[in-house]
């Protein structure tokens, strides 16, 4: 199986979906041009790019969302989120408009691009905005089925896109209960283990160790960060007692607090965090990156022995 | 004409000190400097129907002047699309009159608005999307002065221009004061209407307060060759109540007191379903 990287898709996925849907319209602030030639091409209309002007962006995408459109908006994290947040707040937000925000390079994946492109905070943003659905595909699959499933959902919601290959974790036939119901992809009753996006990898290379040291581990790919897959942690930690976050993100305010704070609440548990500590980032392949920030399959397995020494029994 | 929209402008604004004075809070001197443009744009320009206030084909205000909406919640209630008596809860917890105008809760109130500087945007954002769906209708969009400070809305104005977006008609009451001061003082927008022109837009200069003036500005703009149209019209804040007009720099709720003696000053015509 060859890898296959997110943005590859988003041609087809919204030639598809445009077709289906004449309210349909795409945003872009300058970065989508290249991914969406085909779309642009079959419905000139409805592909509108506003320059490099987020800000204005994310307000107009509000006020066509006021007048009936399904608004697609595509940018980077850095630039949608650092620049547009004010508008996404007042004007899509609060009002609960139907405006998708899809942005790609979310975490260390710009790479060399360096810090000021690497957003490691955008989870914690928009995760804390109101009736915003903020979610993060594993694979292409299941990307694909996440953009089709939102695309009929009323309301905000925010999507990041890995730039890196993925390999595919999910076909036609399992994909679609993991993006309902968020069931285990692998089941175990030693540790649990929740991922979004590229750690989902990760947790699975750290599952396979795991099961040579007479530790099973369950891995939920946490998809959705908001809201959280809340029955199906839960259920998995019941049985495992203990559970690792990890996530693309700083370990301020991402998936790791979403699931500490619910399982908090409802049944307290050892929990370790595999994610970026209080650092900014910096330039450096997506991969030197993931291991310099500690983002690998290794740290997950230590978190997990960790949190497994100190399960609930 | 005129006369009578001036009458009708005297008692819209004591409805305003009214709710502002019953709430104790909002801004009033903000409200009754644009208040006579909302009276203008909602009696003589724009096409809506309180019986059907979510007409697809309707015309469009956007409120991006957010401390402007007593203003714009008491003409609301005189065009009749909500009673008069809920003017007397607002700002208060559950009430359809926000401190803000939000879309969602108050009939009449096209979008959620009020942080400065995004109003343009959300304006160029309906416009766009009535003319592909080949709506007719045309796009306002109100904002203060001070608010012209806020980057995004230059942003906004190259958007209208470049995207030919001549549905939209920019009012910006230009009062000449922001929070901290004469806005020229702070950051001076001269000159204004070169700048608008620059972009490529067409401009119009009135009196905000004179409805002969504001007719002939809005007159002036019928022809409008696929460009944005603004009217800068020139304002006074706390229109007609003295203690703005002298001066008076505090700009958040009146007292029983002051509510009394402005009242006093605007006179006793009324409206009839007082």
């Amino acid at each position: 199986m060859t890898d296959r990287i997110m943005v590859d898709l988003l041609d087809d996925v919204f030639v598809s979906l445009g077709s289906d849907d004449s309210d349909l319209v795409i945003l872009d602030a300058d970065v989508a041009s290249n991914w969406l030639i085909r779309f642009s091409e079959f419905f000139p209309d409805r592909y509108i790019n506003l320059g490099m002007a987020e800000l204005d962006a994310v307000a107009t995408a509000a006020g066509m969302a006021s007048a009936g459109k399904h608004v697609w908006l595509f940018s980077t994290a850095a630039r949608l989120l650092g620049r547009g947040y004010d508008a996404l707040r007042t004007a899509i937000a609060i009002p609960g408009l139907n405006v998708k925000m899809i942005v790609s390079h979310g975490g260390v994946s710009a790479g060399e691009d360096g810090a000021v492109a690497q957003m490691l905070e955008d989870l914690a943003l928009t995760r804390s905005l109101p009736g915003v659905s903020v979610e993060v595909p594993s694979d292409c699959v299941s990307a694909e089925a996440i953009l089709r499933r939102i695309a009929v959902m009323s309301g905000p919601a925010y999507v990041r896109l890995t730039g890196e290959p993925t390999e595919d974790l999910y076909d036609d036939s399992t994909v679609k209960d993991a993006i309902n119901v968020s069931i285990p992809l692998v089941e175990g009753t030693g540790v649990t283990i929740c991922a979004c996006g590229i750690m989902v990898h990760e947790s699975l290379k750290a599952a396979a160790i795991l099961k040579q040291q007479d530790i099973s581990a369950e891995v939920i790919d946490c998809h959705s960060v908001a809201p959280l897959p809340e029955r199906s942690i839960l259920g998995s930690v019941h049985r495992t007692g203990c559970c690792v976050v990890a996530e693309e993100h700083s370990s301020r305010g991402g998936l790791g607090e979403a699931v500490a704070s619910m399982l908090c609440r409802l049944y307290p548990v050892s929990i370790r965090f595999v994610s970026v500590d209080d650092r900014p980032g910096q330039s450096g392949s997506p991969k030197e990156l993931l291991e310099y920030y500690g983002l690998t399959y290794q740290q997950i397995v230590g978190a997990a022995v960790e949190a497994w020494t100190m399960r609930r029994r | 004409m005129s006369s009578s929209l001036e009458a009708l402008a005297m008692s819209i604004r004591k409805d305003v000190v009214r709710m502002v004075g019953n709430a104790r809070s909002g801004y009033v001197a903000s409200a009754l400097s644009v208040l006579d443009i909302l009276v203008y744009l909602y009696e003589r320009e724009l096409d809506v129907d309180p019986k059907n206030p979510k007409a697809r084909d309707r015309d469009r205000l956007i409120m991006g002047k957010g401390h402007g909406c007593p203003g714009l919640y008491a003409v609301l209630a005189h065009r009749g699309f909500f009673e008069r008596e809920a003017l007397w809860n607002f700002r208060r917890l559950g009430a359809l009159l926000q401190g803000r105008p939000d879309g969602s809760r108050t009939p009449g109130v096209d979008v959620s608005s009020g942080a400065p500087g995004l109003a343009l945007g959300i304006a160029n954002g309906v416009a766009l999307s009535m003319r592909m769906d080949g709506l007719k209708g045309r796009v306002f969009c109100v904002v203060g002065d001070g608010e012209l400070q806020e980057g995004s809305l230059w942003e906004s104005a190259m958007t209208s221009s470049h995207m030919a977006l001549d549905s939209v008609t920019l009012v910006v009451d230009k009062n000449g004061d922001q929070m901290g001061g004469a806005v020229d003082s702070i950051k001076r927008l001269e000159p204004l209407e070169d700048k608008f022109r620059s972009f490529g837009w067409n401009v119009a200069s009135t009196d905000g307060h004179d409805f002969s003036s504001l007719d002939a500005a809005f007159s002036s703009i019928r022809d409008k060759n696929g460009h944005p149209s603004v009217i800068i019209a020139k304002t006074m804040r706390g229109k007609g109540v003295s203690f703005f007009e002298e001066g008076r720099k505090k700009d958040s709720g009146l007292s029983r007191m002051e509510t009394e003696r402005a009242l006093e000053e605007l006179g006793n015509g009324d409206r009839d379903d007082r």
